[in-house]
């Protein structure tokens, strides 16, 4: 791409007032009148279905016997479906073939569907469904990552990054500390439920609302199971209520179902989710154990660090290598390692394949330097503030164990700024002197940072796809390869279209995503969704405008840059007209007034079996300061305030990116103190609602919330200079974490605090008591 | 005798002969009206997703409740006007609309109607001044929202109800009262056949005759419970006997040294005479479930359903609350704490309902605290929860009264701690410390998903201790993150 757009006159985005302006939401105006139409909203076709799943009553074993004679009488029944129904490929998994639409002889988890009733009404189906009698032979779940740690049981080979001879480092380094972190998953918690409606069409084709991150993959997943071709299938989103990557793989087998039971039954068929069953049935946030080792200087500087990421990945590879992957490449989070080995083990567990989630393991690779950072300063007994900026990346210090190379380097600069305006100084003083006074209840405070890097690891996925249509009234269709999930991708899309245009934003037509318009698209996912499908959107637009100032020259007689599109008009020359009188002339003319645009991220590459390369484009920073009280008797906790610093690049949205940056700490925070997946011995989740799993209200946000946007652009060429912002900030919540943990160590200042995520207040409870024994 | 639920809807009246006893109103309003702005997020009261807004008569004035459709029963509709999201602009967006937009309060939209919902009923609520942060976040705090972090919402719900205008619910609030006063009868309802009903008594002595005649059915009284029995359990339920009707089941009457509630008053309404009695009574009411699940919820629903962790029955068995049962035209009383024989089951016969609840006032020398540990603070179910009244003779304990949830198969009292404390100074820290320490004998808990045995025994003492050190002058801003009093009202 040549022309930058923010290289074009520097008046030209205030001019229009739509690039970079805080402008709300695409749909703002139907979520709150209850017009926006999710999937389950769409009126069904007369003579719908309805789709439920039957789940395995134990988490490891083969099935016996499945008797599903009463299933088949019970009111409203039409169809029951089990894997001998398939007539393709039974399975669900999005990189291996290894997991199953329909649970065959084997079942791997403790709710795995097994079969699904087909019946007049979702509760007949449903009511069906508790008819079944399956009997399995049962053996022993491999639950918990110690387990299968114990039993040496791998979803996939174990993966490192080696730099420098980090054994030797460790023996001669002055200090050294060691540590276990027990990292807890996380529900997404999507408000709305998976859910898809079939609809049969003529010759044997199919179109499929889906609510997915991932239409493409949908669309494959029921071509192969149906073994028809990919052409057969159309698989349509408009919005989803909410995805968090719950949506990128866990949408397909609800999709893949509702195909099943349309193609067998002849009839538009429909499956949602009841919350239970979402909770038990699909994937959630990856828990780890880190076990790490750290040698360092006197002064804190870490000299090598050794860590060890043990995913739990559940019963099959879902998009485990990605994620695992990640959390290795944010391993060393902000903080240059002059010797590192970053280990990993993918377990494999009779639980639900761990998934996609915000941050997509990223989370859990900081989650444990940040720990080992905080060692540190307990051990040297200094401030782990100072900690932190000793070992951040710098000029000569610049080298990632994968061997990129961090060239911005703003990580310094953004936190003596957050230092400054959170007066963190200060208030760490006035929270010893509170800690001294006060026998019940306990201050901490931490300040962490972010650095996130953008793209897809696996590089061939960083390909966007566009298609723009301008009708001869002036109005633009615009289609692009992204889903919207809430994030706002689509209204910054829009908004990127109608300034090359120099439209307003209301003659740009946003429409559903479909595996129609756009092919063979990626997820949207990693947080790429407005760098990848907003360039190529910007592509496309700009064809049709390079079109319309070929024929507004050609036709006046006037330079080419002569010609500008502002306010609904094209300037030509001397000579003001509206966008649609240009148009007309060119339709007239025989001008295509359609394009295609296109987009693949440049300057990446990463050569997995040598862990070197650059997998990023670039990174995104960010920093928060968090302050926390804690009930030294009960555990009970509260933020009492938070600071946000974080970069954005120029952001596209400045609203929109306050949203994300906002929703993504408090997500990030349920995460790691009130969100809790408790499975029990057997395998059975035991938190599958929301009685019992326990995500944020509006109480626990912090009563001093204060956000802003670091100042700067992005170096790389990005739409407009924006950077990503879907899932960095959910990672400035480790602040959070890390305050409670210095909540703790107030009691013993010389001891290490043995606090696990999430911390409830058990967890805290837990801790103090730690802390204090022996004291 | 009426045969027909009626409700308004749109202004326009609404019956029905042939509802299913068991419908939901979301499923009544997605399903058969096909509105499908009101979205289902979790079906079982927890999410907030599908509150709608019951505009009703409460003792002759015009009243918005915000309710979880998903698990109210169509029928407890009658005698209301049921508003929706799609019913709140009229050509132009509603003020708490407006500003939701404005704010940037939605970001994939499907938790929003819930919100404009609760926050519309916080628009036209009594209040005066206007609602402050306190009062907002307790208004949204049955509503969850997992995008935005809830700033946003917050900010739309300050600026909305900030400066509260006329809106067209205001200016058609007089018809609407008439509209209400015309279908307000006192009449029985009864929908169906014998052996598939919804009925709705409006009297004592007709529920007391309904309920003898069918034991087998099931009282519903805010259905806050039953209605996961409907979504969750897909429990068939044919004859439905709903409470909301009974004329005089309802009422609060405050004696000189006791409260008398009816067993179908409201957590919303009982609240207020709650934290009359003691702050902590209060919140504790306040935090036992959302808005919605507070109006619909009622003090003896919580009792009669008898589970282990029900937050009212540790805090009234704490305060020496008797219950009045009634059966036939015979009423019995006993104390609270023998009605909850063991895990799930009562003291109640069949076709014997709970009438009311006798609650002490605390006297001069009486102090009471309590306190519910939960993962979340705002709409959770207790891990523990722990109420102790404590009776004084100068500053030595002359007896207390302890009671807590989740520690047993039932509500239950701490004798051994009790016991222990009797006769101790509240000064006294080793007297003290010893006879918590007999909390191992009183209680054997259990593991569950919600804390573990050791937590909630070291719990459980360490409030009891709290409590005591409270009473004894240490101010809750010392004492406690949450929940501090102004009052502390010292020994």
């Amino acid at each position: 791409m040549h022309t930058l757009p923010d290289e074009r006159p520097a008046g030209n985005a205030a001019v229009s007032g739509i690039v970079r302006h805080p402008i709300a939401h695409d749909s703002a105006q139907r979520h709150v009148t209850g017009a926006a139409i999710y999937v389950d909203d769409i009126r069904e076709p007369e003579g719908t279905l309805y789709v439920a799943p039957g789940g395995a009553p134990a988490a490891r074993g083969r099935i016996e016997k499945l008797d599903l004679k009463a299933v088949r009488r019970a009111p409203g029944v039409v169809a029951v479906l089990t894997a001998a129904d398939i007539p393709g490929r039974n399975n669900v998994g999005a990189i291996v073939p290894d997991e199953p639409v329909l649970a065959d002889k084997e079942v791997a988890f403790h709710g795995q569907p097994v079969f699904a009733v087909v019946a007049s009404s979702f509760v007949a189906a449903r009511r069906a469904v508790k008819l079944a009698r399956i009997e399995i032979k049962t053996e022993k779940p491999v639950v918990s990552v110690d387990d299968a740690l114990a039993a040496g049981s791998r979803v996939l080979d174990d993966y490192d990054f080696v730099v420098g001879d980090t054994r030797a480092a460790l023996a001669n380094s002055p200090h050294r500390l060691d540590g276990t972190l027990r990292i807890g998953g996380q529900e997404h918690f999507y408000l709305e439920g998976q859910a898809a409606l079939a609809i049969p069409l003529e010759g044997g084709e199919l179109l499929v609302h889906s609510s997915t991150q991932h239409p493409t993959e949908v669309q494959h997943i029921v071509a192969h199971m149906l073994r028809i071709k990919q052409a057969a299938v159309t698989v349509e989103v408009r919005r989803m209520g909410g995805a968090f990557g719950g949506k990128e793989s866990q949408a397909s087998q609800w999709a893949a179902l509702a195909a099943l039971a349309a193609q067998v039954t002849k009839r538009p068929c429909k499956l949602r989710l009841d919350r239970e069953d979402d909770m038990v049935m699909t994937g959630k946030r990856h828990d780890f154990r880190a076990d790490y080792q750290v040698g360092f200087d006197e002064s804190g500087r870490i000299l090598a660090y050794d860590v060890q990421l043990n995913a739990r990945c559940g019963h099959s590879v879902d998009l485990s290598p990605g994620v695992v992957d990640r959390a290795m490449f944010h391993a060393d989070n902000a903080y240059f390692l002059p010797a590192a080995a970053i280990r990993s083990k993918r377990l494999k567990t009779n639980t639900v394949s761990a998934t996609a989630f915000r941050g997509f393991g990223g989370p859990q690779g900081m989650m444990a330097i940040e720990r080992a950072i905080d060692a540190i300063a307990w051990k040297l007994n200094v401030d782990p503030l100072d900690v932190r900026k000793r070992n951040l990346y710098g000029p000569g210090r610049d080298q990632t164990p994968y061997g990129m190379k961090v060239e911005d380097n703003v990580a310094l600069e953004l936190i003596d700024q957050l230092e400054q305006s959170s007066e963190y100084r200060t208030r760490r003083k006035s929270i010893a002197e509170f800690n001294s006074a006060n026998r019940f209840l306990k201050r901490g405070i931490a300040l962490t940072p972010v650095k996130f890097g953008i793209s897809f690891t696996n590089t061939l996925m960083n390909q966007g796809g566009a298609l723009v249509h301008v009708y001869r009234d002036g109005s633009v269709h615009l289609n692009h390869g992204g889903t919207e999930m809430g994030q706002g991708l689509f209204v910054k899309i829009q908004q990127v279209v109608a300034e090359e245009f120099g439209l307003s934003l209301e003659r740009v037509k946003i429409t559903a995503t479909t595996t129609g318009k756009v092919p063979n698209t990626s997820p949207t996912a990693a947080s790429s969704g407005s760098d990848i499908n907003g360039m190529a959107a910007l592509a496309a637009a700009r064809t049709i405008r390079g079109r319309l100032v070929d024929i507004a020259a050609e036709q006046h007689k006037v330079p080419k840059e002569q010609i500008d599109f502002r306010d609904d008009q094209v300037v030509v020359g001397n000579r003001t007209m509206p966008f649609e009188e240009l148009v007309e002339a060119a339709y007239r003319a025989r001008v295509q007034l359609s394009a295609t645009g296109f987009y693949a991220t440049p300057k990446i590459e990463f050569d997995r079996a040598a862990g070197k390369g650059r997998p990023f484009f670039y990174f995104a920073y960010g920093a928060a300061c968090s302050e926390v009280m804690i009930d030294t008797t009960t555990g009970e906790m509260r933020i009492l305030r938070a600071d946000l610093l974080h970069d954005v690049g120029h952001s596209l949205n400045p609203a929109i990116d306050l949203g994300q940056i906002e929703g993504g700490f408090i997500q990030g925070a349920g995460w790691l103190t009130s969100e809790e997946l408790v499975f029990d011995a057997e395998g059975r989740l035991t938190t599958r609602a929301p009685s019992t799993y326990k995500i944020p209200t509006t109480f626990d946000l912090p009563e001093d919330f204060r956000v802003a946007f670091f100042e700067n652009s992005n170096r790389e060429e990005t739409i407009w200079r924006s950077k990503a912002v879907g899932e960095p900030p959910l990672m400035l919540a480790i602040s959070v974490f890390a305050a409670i943990a210095d909540a703790i160590h107030s009691l013993a200042q010389a001891k290490p605090v043995p606090l696990d995520a999430p911390a409830t207040p058990e967890a805290i409870l837990r801790a103090v008591q730690a802390v204090r024994e022996g004291s | 005798m009426r045969e027909q639920i009626r409700f308004y809807r749109r202004g326009r009246l609404v019956e029905h002969a042939d509802l299913t006893p068991d419908t939901t109103l979301l499923d009544y309003l997605r399903l058969k009206e096909r509105a499908a702005g009101t979205k289902e997020g979790c079906a079982e009261g927890d999410c907030g997703a599908c509150t709608v807004v019951l505009r009703r008569l409460r003792e002759g004035r015009v009243v918005y409740e915000p309710v979880n459709s998903c698990i109210l029963l169509a029928g407890q509709a009658d005698g209301s006007e049921v508003i929706t999201v799609e019913d709140l602009a009229d050509g132009e967006l509603h003020p708490v609309q407006r500003a939701l937009v404005e704010h940037h309060g939605s970001q994939c939209g499907f938790c929003t109607p819930g919100f404009a919902m609760a926050l519309f009923a916080l628009y036209h609520a009594p209040d005066k001044p206007a609602p402050d942060r306190t009062r907002v976040v307790e208004a949204i705090a049955g509503n969850l929202c997992r995008c935005t972090g809830y700033r946003p919402i917050l900010d739309a719900a300050l600026d909305a109800c900030g400066d509260r205008r006329e809106d067209r619910f205001t200016r058609d609030e007089k018809e609407a009262e008439q509209r209400l006063q015309s279908i307000a009868d006192d009449a029985d309802l009864f929908v169906g056949s014998a052996r598939h009903f919804f009925a709705a008594p409006a009297s004592i002595a007709t529920l007391a005759s309904l309920y003898e005649q069918h034991p087998d059915a099931t009282l519903v009284s805010g259905a806050t419970d039953v209605g996961l029995w409907i979504t969750k359990e897909l429990r068939e339920l044919p004859k439905i006997i709903w409470l909301g009707r009974v004329i005089g089941l309802s009422k609060i009457e405050t004696e000189a040294d006791e409260l008398r509630i009816g067993a179908t008053a409201t957590l919303e309404q009982v609240r207020h005479a709650f934290t009359a009695i003691d702050p902590d009574f209060g919140e504790l009411i306040r935090r036992f479930g959302g808005w919605q699940v507070r109006n619909a919820a009622t003090i003896g629903g919580n009792i009669a359903n008898g589970s282990p962790v029900g937050d009212s029955p540790p805090a009234l068995i704490a305060l020496g609350t008797t219950l009045q049962l009634q059966r036939g035209g015979k009423t019995r009383v006993l104390p609270l704490e023998a009605f909850f024989l063991d895990y799930k089951k009562q003291d109640r016969a069949p076709g014997e309902f709970v009438r009311a609840v006798m609650v002490p006032k605390l006297a001069n020398n009486e102090r009471f605290r309590c306190f519910k540990l939960s993962k979340r603070y705002d709409q959770d179910i207790s891990g523990v929860m722990g109420a102790i009244k404590v009776r004084l003779d100068g500053r030595k304990i002359a007896d207390a009264r302890i009671a807590f949830g989740g520690m047993a198969g039932t509500p239950k009292r701490a004798k051994a701690v009790e016991a222990g404390l009797a006769g101790a100074s509240i000064d006294d820290a080793t007297a003290i410390d010893a006879a918590l320490r007999a909390i191992h004998e009183d209680f054997t808990p259990l593991d569950d998903m919600r804390a573990s045995k050791s937590y909630r025994l070291s719990a459980a003492r360490a409030l009891i201790g709290k409590a005591i050190a409270e009473i004894a002058g240490t101010a809750t801003a010392a004492t406690r993150v949450f929940g501090r009093r102004a009052d502390a009202h010292a020994a």
